[in-house]
């Protein structure tokens, strides 16, 4: 056995095993975070939210799933065929590559590359496209307006997010995402991890998250009351659900790398306790609830507003703070909170 | 295994151009080409230039060739109109393609490179270095002055292109959001008691 897993069909049989492994464990998550954030808006709303299918409603997600996959797929007859059953497949198929390079422990990583940080990054810089192909191969005026929208939109946000990055990767030296948990493995536990050095930009970095996925209150895409929903307004069946869970798995994306970036990943916030791949899960889940929560509590910012906060607040601020972080990270400022390797 | 995967992106690249050129709708060309870009940034992990190829994907498919596909999308040209005219400038484009096939031949048989180029060209292999450091240690160290230059021409092009397209009009009403945030209820709201039937 241990043989044959050198060999080339061995190597190419226990990669393709690991690429499913992950692939299961972001669905089956998947399944249960559409759930959780559906339970998380209810109990904020004083509603039960879904309570039916299985006890407590836990099975609601796979009825939907089901329910999606046995309807009919409606095509418009005005739309660019090709590209309209490419674009939910492209944003899909994206959300899940990026998780390609990101470690849920030591090691435990499909891909560990040296640019892993640039390649989320370029991953997630694509997956404007899967929006903007579909608002336009609808050939419909609604979901095109919805698809220019969330395209500036994210471009908008994803440069101050490039910004926030390259803070993390001058106090690292590395765009390895494991580098970068080992360089917050300090004594201090929990106050050692970049949230504290880097503290305004984790506030950034959330909040450009939010307006990278398209969530509340940066939900502008598919604005119900002003643009029915946006791209996805002519998609029904399959197609929407790889839309809606595209959706999800960046999400879960964001969530996990703001806990590797800051929150120092697999570590354990506890000096002395054992770190894991549960720390990982732990952080990710705890994102996640702030995300649902900030959908419960927040309303809808308006189009201007949101492009003045993305390039005239968030822009300058992330600049300013690479130029600090830099200098800080230089000249050893903050016993060494910015630098830790030799600069 | 690695020339198979290289002649599998090449294709792809060439495929990519080809159907730019001849994709009668233009957004089905900006999307060909968005996989000609993503196959050469394939290429360049081959060659182990893995920065390079990212920074091409976030720069050229995440920005430029979405800023491609806002226009074009947006643009309400007539097509036929549009190919009729090419055949106009046909001559044109022959020629240019000619000159550019001359130019390769000359590049890969007759040219010879200058000795001392040869020798510059030897001398910036990093081989201790990841090509991220060592792209960083050219940029920033060998030819500093160089590169900040190059920016100040972009900083320059960018300050042309905003001036060029700066009205600043004095009759419209501007919306200032520093004053519409110190705005408070004492101030905006006034609260009357309204008589039936006689308004205000």
């Amino acid at each position: 056995m241990a043989d044959f897993l050198v060999t080339p069909a061995g190597i190419a049989i226990l990669m393709i095993a690991q690429i499913l492994a992950i692939i299961a464990f972001v669905m089956i998550s998947l399944i249960f975070l559409v759930y959780g954030d559906r339970k998380i808006w209810a109990a904020v709303q004083m509603r039960r939210g879904p309570n039916v299918v299985g006890t407590f409603g836990v099975l609601q997600s796979v009825a939907d799933v089901l329910k999606y996959v046995f309807k009919e797929v409606i095509i418009p007859a005005g739309a660019d065929k090709t590209v309209f059953l490419l674009a939910p497949m492209i944003s899909f198929v994206l959300a899940l590559l990026a998780w390609s390079v990101i470690p849920f422990n030591d090691g435990w990583v499909l891909a560990d590359i040296n640019v892993a940080l640039l390649f989320v990054f370029a991953i997630s810089s694509l997956e404007v496209y899967g929006v903007i192909m579909g608002g336009w191969a609808s050939n419909s005026k609604y979901p095109f307006l919805g698809s220019l929208r969330s395209a500036a939109q994210m471009i908008s946000y994803e440069v101050s997010i490039g910004l926030i990055i390259i803070g993390v990767i001058i106090s690292t030296g590395s765009m390895n995402l494991g580098a970068i948990v080992h360089a917050q493995d300090t004594s201090y536990g929990f106050f050692g991890w970049y949230w504290l050095p880097h503290l305004p930009m984790v506030f950034l970095f959330f909040i450009s998250a939010l307006a990278e996925t398209n969530r509340p209150p940066f939900d502008l895409p598919e604005a119900e009351s002003e643009l029915v929903a946006g791209y996805q307004v002519e998609y029904s069946s399959t197609p929407f659900l790889l839309f809606m869970a595209g959706e999800y798995v960046a999400i879960f994306l964001m969530c996990a790398l703001t806990s590797l970036l800051f929150f120092g990943g697999w570590l354990s916030p506890i000096p002395g306790v054992a770190d894991g791949p549960h720390w990982m899960i732990a952080k990710m889940l705890f994102f996640f609830f702030l995300f649902a929560m900030v959908k419960a509590i927040t309303p809808r910012y308006r189009y201007d507003q949101l492009m003045r906060l993305g390039w005239k607040v968030f822009l300058p601020f992330s600049l300013a703070w690479v130029v600090f972080a830099a200098f800080a990270a230089r000249f050893d400022w903050f016993w060494g909170g910015f630098a830790r390797w030799p600069v | 295994m690695s020339d198979w995967v290289f002649y599998l992106f090449a294709l792809s690249v060439l495929m990519g151009g080809f159907f730019t050129v001849v994709s009668r709708n233009p957004v089905h060309s900006v999307l060909w080409l968005i996989l000609s870009f993503l196959s050469t940034s394939g290429l360049f992990v081959l060659l182990g230039a893995e920065f390079v190829a990212m920074l091409l994907i976030i720069v050229y498919v995440g920005a430029v060739a979405v800023l491609f596909l806002f226009v074009v999308m947006m643009l309400d040209v007539d097509f036929a109109a549009l190919k009729a005219e090419m055949a106009k400038y046909m001559p044109l484009a022959l020629l240019i393609a000619v000159i550019l096939l001359m130019q390769f031949v000359m590049a890969f048989g007759a040219w010879e490179s200058n000795a001392a180029a040869q020798s510059l060209r030897a001398q910036i292999t990093l081989e201790q270095y990841h090509n991220t450091e060592a792209l960083g240690l050219i940029l920033y160290d060998q030819y500093f002055l160089l590169f900040q230059l190059a920016g100040l021409i972009l900083l320059v092009a960018m300050i042309g292109a905003i001036v060029l397209t700066l009205r600043h009009r004095q009759e419209i009403k501007r919306q200032d959001i520093l004053a519409q945030m110190y705005r408070d209820p004492a101030h905006a709201l006034e609260l009357r008691d309204v008589k039936p039937g006689q308004g205000l």
